[in-house]
């Protein structure tokens, strides 16, 4: 059951297309990521989603729905990666503020408020000014008061910037309890550790298109090489006869090698049984999501560059 | 609608709580009337009395200098000259030089005298030399005051309108000019602070937070009438608060300081192109005693009118330029331009239209949404009716209602793009593009 359907959305400006016919849905309960280099489009992406931005084709299916900007804001959070809060504002009243536009009573926000200030510790904020906080501080106020009002979706733009390992894994917790509690979670960035830690389900995109879909597991059995790495005891001397893999590399007390076409694992550790060496561990080598980024997005210019567009 | 009176509730609330505020709105009046009661204290304090002595009296000055006990004497002692008035107490000496073919009249002082007490000499001088010029045609001084004071009590001009009423060509001057002068100052004062709101939502990235939940359009018209609602209560404030303050003045000040005040203000406009504070003083008057012949409710009515209209109309086109603007105010200055010129120039047609209302300038003025605010202002107050016929006055108030809708529109498109477009410069060019585009 998807909570978040997008299909054949396009968005074009001037001198970019920067949506450019993506398609992707997104289950209830999951956290998705959505990746990209700088300028990919994940933002112009992002702001359609949230309503922001008319899409110029295609179409949103929200819940089921035909998506509905004006009514169904209110179910999604938003934490964009330029983030601000007023300045001048006292930070209870702003919080409170927030929540109301998001269609909250203020006695029900007051309270939401309160429960979330203890359980970030951040009690005593509530009549300082956010210019009185520092970065992170504010990173957790502005996390706070998008996930407030429990939207049903929660769209967070590089949400562990600026915060320091404490305070991510804070985040990261409260990201992963809220995907327990039903909330779906679309998470832009492109930190990919962190994606492979959190993510159940990955797009790419660059340059408006889609280039990568799948589950985090799947895109990385997509993209194995056949690497294993296998440790020995002593490091055998020579590969006599035809091993049936090629060798990679060397590396203290360890191979690494590639399995040639139409040969298992199984016979890799044959033939080094035959040859009498003394394993001591093997195990297959995926590629990092990152390894698997840089491959696909390299080769494209880093930048993009504007273009003449006649939609 | 309730999102929009969210944002209306905030943007009134945070500024209204602002110490800026409350200083604004209640030291304003407090300056005003601090520098009115200060520039004619200065005035009592400069008009003490001025003894003159006159010396080489040709026969006629000693008849018919009149002295006026509270400001100027003339006296005629005989032992007196340039070197020893001041020891014997005179501020000046009044000295006939007859020597030459015109009479020179000469006063010595060793302090430059004031404009007062220069107009009050010169004044009597005139009359004196006319008197004594009658006189040697035998008409007696006491037949010239009689026909003076007769020809006093038996003409008085006024100027009688078609209505029937009589036609105060003074104060509506006054009032217009004021109206017109406020609503000029509240337009850039609440304009810049529609502009740097924007600017601040902009610039703290809190623009995109808010557009997640609300409408761009709803943002902006919940900023531009929640500042509408803090200039109509600062505006409001203003006009309790000095109301109470001229009513409280007289209970401090004694009768007699009252008296020399009223005397003060009737001599300053005797003066061609007396002190600046005139004006104010005629506002502070025209609080009590010239009420009757405005038409206050009708001044009134249209003062709000217009001051809400100009507001509207100009505050969504600052709004657009403040979401134009990035970090650098700079920029604020070539786009706010555009904007300014007219406002500007509402004011020139202003001080021209109010001296003759019926002008096609000041009627086109009046009509043009751009400039009717300030200019219509000017026209109204010498009377509907009257001088505005009653169509123009709808139409004008017709067309403005019709600008600032439109202005509006146009100012909703361009924001929308400008507010979540950062790193780019733009031009007015570029902001039409935008507007056309979404």
């Amino acid at each position: 059951m998807s909570l978040l359907e997008v299909q054949n959305l396009k968005k074009y400006f001037a001198t970019q297309k920067a949506v450019d016919d993506i398609s992707f849905s997104v289950n209830k309960g999951s956290i998705f990521g959505l990746l990209g280099p700088n300028g990919a489009g994940k933002t112009t992406l992002i702001r359609m989603i949230t309503g922001i931005f008319y899409p110029d084709e295609g179409q949103i299916l929200f819940d089921g729905k035909k998506f509905d900007p004006i009514n169904d804001v209110v179910y999604i959070g938003y934490m964009p990666e330029e983030r601000g809060l007023y300045k001048k504002m006292k930070i209870g009243e702003q919080a409170v503020y927030l929540a109301q536009l998001k269609g909250l009573k203020k006695n029900e926000a007051m309270t939401k408020i309160k429960e979330w200030f203890v359980k970030f510790e951040m009690q005593s904020w509530w009549t300082k000014k956010v210019e009185d906080l520092s970065k992170g501080m504010s990173q957790k106020l502005q996390f706070v008061t998008t996930v407030l009002h429990e939207p049903k979706l929660i769209i967070l733009d590089e949400p562990f910037s600026g915060l320091d390992p404490v305070n991510s894994n804070l985040i990261k917790d409260e990201i992963f309890k809220l995907a327990q509690k039903g909330s779906t979670i679309l998470f832009s960035t492109h930190r990919m550790e962190q994606v492979e830690e959190i993510c159940d389900h990955i797009i790419l995109v660059n340059k408006g298109k889609k280039i990568l879909d799948g589950t985090v597991k799947g895109v990385k059995n997509q993209y194995k090489e056949n690497l294993f790495n296998i440790g020995f005891e002593e490091i055998p001397s020579s590969l006599n006869g035809n091993p049936p893999f090629e060798m990679v590399g060397t590396r203290d007390q360890q191979y690494v090698v590639k399995i040639k076409e139409g040969f298992k694992p199984n016979d890799v550790l044959n033939y080094f049984l035959q040859q009498g060496a003394k394993i001591v561990s093997f195990n297959e080598m995926l590629p990092s999501l990152s390894d698997i980024f840089i491959k696909l997005v390299e080769g494209t210019p880093l930048t993009r560059q504007f273009q003449a567009i006649t939609a | 609608m309730n999102k929009i009176w969210l944002v209306i509730k905030r943007e009134y609330l945070t500024r209204v709580r602002n110490k800026t505020f409350l200083l604004s709105t209640f030291l304003f009046p407090i300056i005003i009337v601090a520098f009115i009661i200060g520039s004619t204290f200065l005035a009592l304090k400069t008009r003490n009395k001025v003894k003159i002595a006159v010396v080489n009296d040709p026969g006629f000055l000693q008849k018919n200098l009149e002295s006026d006990s509270s400001s100027v004497i003339f006296e005629y002692p005989a032992d007196v000259n340039s070197s020893n008035y001041e020891s014997k107490g005179y501020v000046g000496l009044l000295k006939v030089n007859s020597d030459t073919a015109r009479e020179k009249y000469v006063i010595e002082s060793k302090k430059s005298l004031s404009i007062e007490t220069m107009s009050y000499v010169e004044r009597q001088m005139k009359k004196a030399i006319e008197y004594s010029m009658l006189q040697e045609k035998n008409i007696e001084r006491k037949v010239l005051d009689s026909i003076s004071t007769a020809s006093k009590k038996a003409a008085q001009v006024t100027n009688q309108l078609d209505t029937g009423k009589e036609a105060n060509n003074k104060l509506p001057y006054i009032i217009g000019f004021g109206c017109g002068i406020i609503i000029y100052i509240t337009m850039f004062v609440f304009g810049a602070m529609v502009m740097r709101g924007v600017m601040e939502e902009k610039t703290s990235r809190i623009a995109e937070v808010i557009v997640s939940s609300v409408k761009p359009f709803q943002l902006m018209m919940g900023k531009i009438l929640g500042i509408a609602a803090v200039g109509l209560t600062q505006l409001l404030l203003w006009m309790v608060f000095l109301m109470v303050l001229v009513n409280i003045i007289p209970l401090f000040v004694s009768a007699e300081t009252m008296q020399q005040f009223q005397q003060v203000q009737q001599a300053q406009q005797q003066l061609p192109g007396g002190p600046n504070n005139t004006v104010a003083i005629e506002m502070l008057k025209a609080t009590d005693t010239l009420i009757n012949g405005v038409n206050w409710p009708m001044i009134i009515t249209c003062f709000l009118f217009y001051f809400l209209g100009g507001y509207l109309f100009y505050a969504s086109l600052f709004a657009a330029v403040g979401s134009a603007i990035n970090e650098d105010p700079q920029e604020a200055q070539s786009l706010m331009l555009p904007i300014m010129m007219p406002i500007v120039f509402g004011f020139i047609i202003l001080s021209t239209s109010i001296e003759n209302p019926d002008s096609p300038m000041a009627f086109w003025g009046s009509m043009i949404p751009f400039t009717s605010p300030i200019v219509m202002m000017g026209r109204i107050a010498k009377g509907v009716p009257e001088v505005v016929p009653w169509w123009q006055l709808f139409l004008s108030m017709g067309l403005l209602i019709i600008g600032f809708i439109f202005t509006t529109w146009l100012a909703g498109k361009i924001y929308r793009t400008g507010i979540l477009l950062y790193g780019k410069k733009a031009s007015w060019k570029e902001m039409i593009k935008w507007a056309r585009r979404s």
